[in-house]
């Protein structure tokens, strides 16, 4: 990434306010970190305080409407509705970062050495990840959970697996940038080792693709545990999840289709939030795409 | 260009081969036979044995991938373990509900994106340009099955014109038909229409700042004249790498809208499959989803021969 205006390509620097595109550039930026932070907040939130206890059932005050004492109503089993999206934020959370984790820790050592390794290594290596693309995280999931049974791991896992493949081919094309460059040359001649030459110059130099990539994979993961959630794949109950609120959500919907809205609004939020927060950052680390967004 | 055919061609033969042996490989490394798994626990050993016989699960791996894949060539996908039912034909029954529902909500995401994607791209920087963009980006937001739900509170429950859920084949009851299958595609291509939109507005975008259209211009065309003449073609090479992609999207994301509108497609047979631990058929139906998607990258490849004629010229 070659960052000839030092204005706003050094990270770290507050952007200048000028022309309406950086100003969107930065507004993505804002709106997406808000939004995060607000899901995150609520994760955070749960740990020490939920009105009530997300899983309790409770007869007495079933399919309530919103009020000062349940916020957001309750459901068909009395539970309260604005406790339960609380603990599902720290589900959807705990899903996304496992899932990036699995994906990032392989991806980006796989991405930098399909880079560096000779075409007969490189070659077959793309094109077995090109035909992993073919596999969708929701269709992966759906199959380890035909042999392994629905659980949060299991889709942790197939997601995470599932998001290796773009997730490699981007760092790949960052470090092939990275490596045609004059001080890897330079590090070349004076001796250094492939893998100094890997972690010291192309790590540190792809490491701003790989947050933004991290960003856009956390927002795929999180609609694909909400879609498996939603068929039952997902999270089991009662551990409180978004997807699965929706799907309990869909019988109630002649009587109670508020129960749909606030998982939905939820579910959108944290998306809109990770995808804002990606662009955001790409067009900050990237001034030279600044002018296209 | 016939080598650049002739390439792609090596390469979906030799992706379809290697996606039959890692669908095959993963059921098959599974803890446990499929026939127990199919049978429950508490099934006794003699049948376990003869339903192991019965589906040749007593041969080794190599014998059985290759009769399956053997099968695959000839169309014939086997039995089902739990209902006995030849599987081929089923399978052929809920593609054609699939396809109509992912191709009609195809039709209507290239309806709505494209035409509104170009004023985005038009206004750029204008307030109703952003303000378009950032619709789009809530689009993207919405999970399908979400939207599903929400257009059956609106239109099914809310307003009564439409049914929440169903299916009529479109030869037994074509208002039924029409009438069961909006909901759903719309549901589907809304949220896709989201997605291309920010490709046809970002494809637009780098085409306008191409020197050709700067000349065109220069000749006197308006933007829109230029974008018509010089623009268009250019800008749908990116738009179509993404259909393609898109498609592949649909046909998962359709296994989530038809669990919503319960609909008997492709996606309804996989779970159902998956819920009754019917292991033949769940492989059979990814390999079948697996390969859709494999055909239609393979079509978009083609299709830039079509589209680009520079690629017609040189050889890569």
């Amino acid at each position: 990434m070659s960052r000839i205006d030092p204005g706003i390509g050094a990270a770290g620097e507050p952007l200048p306010v000028g022309g309406l595109p950086r100003r969107r550039a930065g507004a993505s930026l804002l709106v997406g970190a808000v939004l995060v932070g607000l899901v995150v907040a609520a994760a955070l939130v749960s740990f020490v305080w939920t009105p009530y206890d997300p899983t309790l059932v409770d007869a007495s005050s079933r399919l309530q409407t919103m009020s000062a004492r349940h916020l957001f109503g309750t459901d068909k089993f009395g539970r309260d509705v604005f406790s339960q999206i609380l603990v599902g934020a720290r589900t959807t959370l705990f899903v996304g970062i496992v899932a990036v984790g699995v994906a990032g820790v392989i991806a980006v050592p796989l991405g930098i050495v399909a880079a560096m390794a000779p075409r007969w290594f490189a070659e077959p290596l793309m094109r077995l990840l090109d035909l992993l693309l073919a596999f969708p995280a929701l269709l992966l999931a759906i199959m380890f959970s035909a042999v392994y049974g629905g659980s949060t791991l299991v889709a942790m896992i197939a997601i995470g697996i599932a998001s290796i493949p773009s997730f490699v081919r981007v760092v790949r094309s960052g470090s092939l940038q990275v490596l045609s460059t004059e001080y890897v040359l330079a590090a070349r001649a004076a001796g250094r080792r492939p893998v100094a030459i890997g972690w010291r110059h192309v790590l540190p130099n792809v490491s701003s693709l790989v947050i933004v990539q991290a960003s856009v994979a956390f927002a795929i993961a999180i609609l694909a545990e909400a879609a498996l959630s939603f068929l039952g794949y997902g999270t089991p109950p009662p551990v409180p999840s978004w997807g699965r609120m929706l799907q309990e959500s869909q019988e109630m919907l002649f009587t109670a289709p508020r129960l749909a809205v606030f998982p939905g609004v939820a579910i959108a939020v944290a998306v809109l939030g990770f995808n804002l927060l990606g662009d955001g950052l790409r067009d900050r680390y990237d001034p030279k795409l600044e002018d296209r967004r | 260009m016939l080598l650049r055919i002739l390439r792609r061609t090596g390469i979906l033969l030799a992706s379809l081969v290697a996606s039959t042996v890692l669908v095959f490989a993963f059921m098959a490394v599974l803890p446990g036979d499929p026939a127990r798994v199919a049978l429950g626990v508490n099934a006794s050993d003699e049948a376990v044995g003869q339903l192991r016989r019965e589906f040749g699960l007593d041969r080794p791996l190599a014998a059985q991938y290759l009769s399956w894949i053997g099968g695959l060539a000839r169309f014939d996908l086997g039995t089902s373990y739990i209902s006995h039912a030849p599987i081929g034909p089923q399978i052929a029954d809920r593609l054609m509900v699939t396809l109509w529902l992912v191709v009609t909500a195809m039709v209507i995401a290239l309806v709505v994106a494209v035409p509104l994607g170009t004023v985005m791209a038009m206004r750029h920087r204008r307030p109703s340009g952003v303000l378009l963009s950032a619709l789009s980006q809530v689009g993207v937001a919405v999970p399908a099955f979400l939207a599903g739900i929400l257009l059956i509170t609106v239109f099914a429950i809310g307003l009564g014109w439409l049914p929440a859920n169903g299916w009529t084949p479109p030869d037994q009851d074509p208002v039924m038909f029409v009438k069961q299958l909006t909901l759903p595609a719309l549901s589907l291509g809304i949220v896709q229409a989201a997605v291309l939109t920010r490709y046809v507005r970002s494809a637009i975008l780098d085409v306008m700042r191409e020197d050709y259209i700067r000349t065109a211009r220069a000749k006197g065309l308006t933007p829109t004249q230029a974008l018509r003449r010089h623009g268009m073609r250019n800008a749908s090479i990116p738009v179509i790498t993404v259909l393609g992609l898109q498609l592949a999207t649909l046909l998962i994301g359709a296994v989530v809208v038809e669990r919503v509108f319960v609909i008997p497609g492709l996606g309804s047979l996989l779970l159902d499959a998956v819920s009754n631990r019917d292991l033949i058929v769940v492989q059979d139906v990814v390999m079948v989803l697996v390969l859709a998607v494999l055909v239609v990258n393979f079509v978009v490849d083609l299709l830039y021969l079509v589209i680009d004629p520079r690629l017609q010229v040189s050889s890569r």
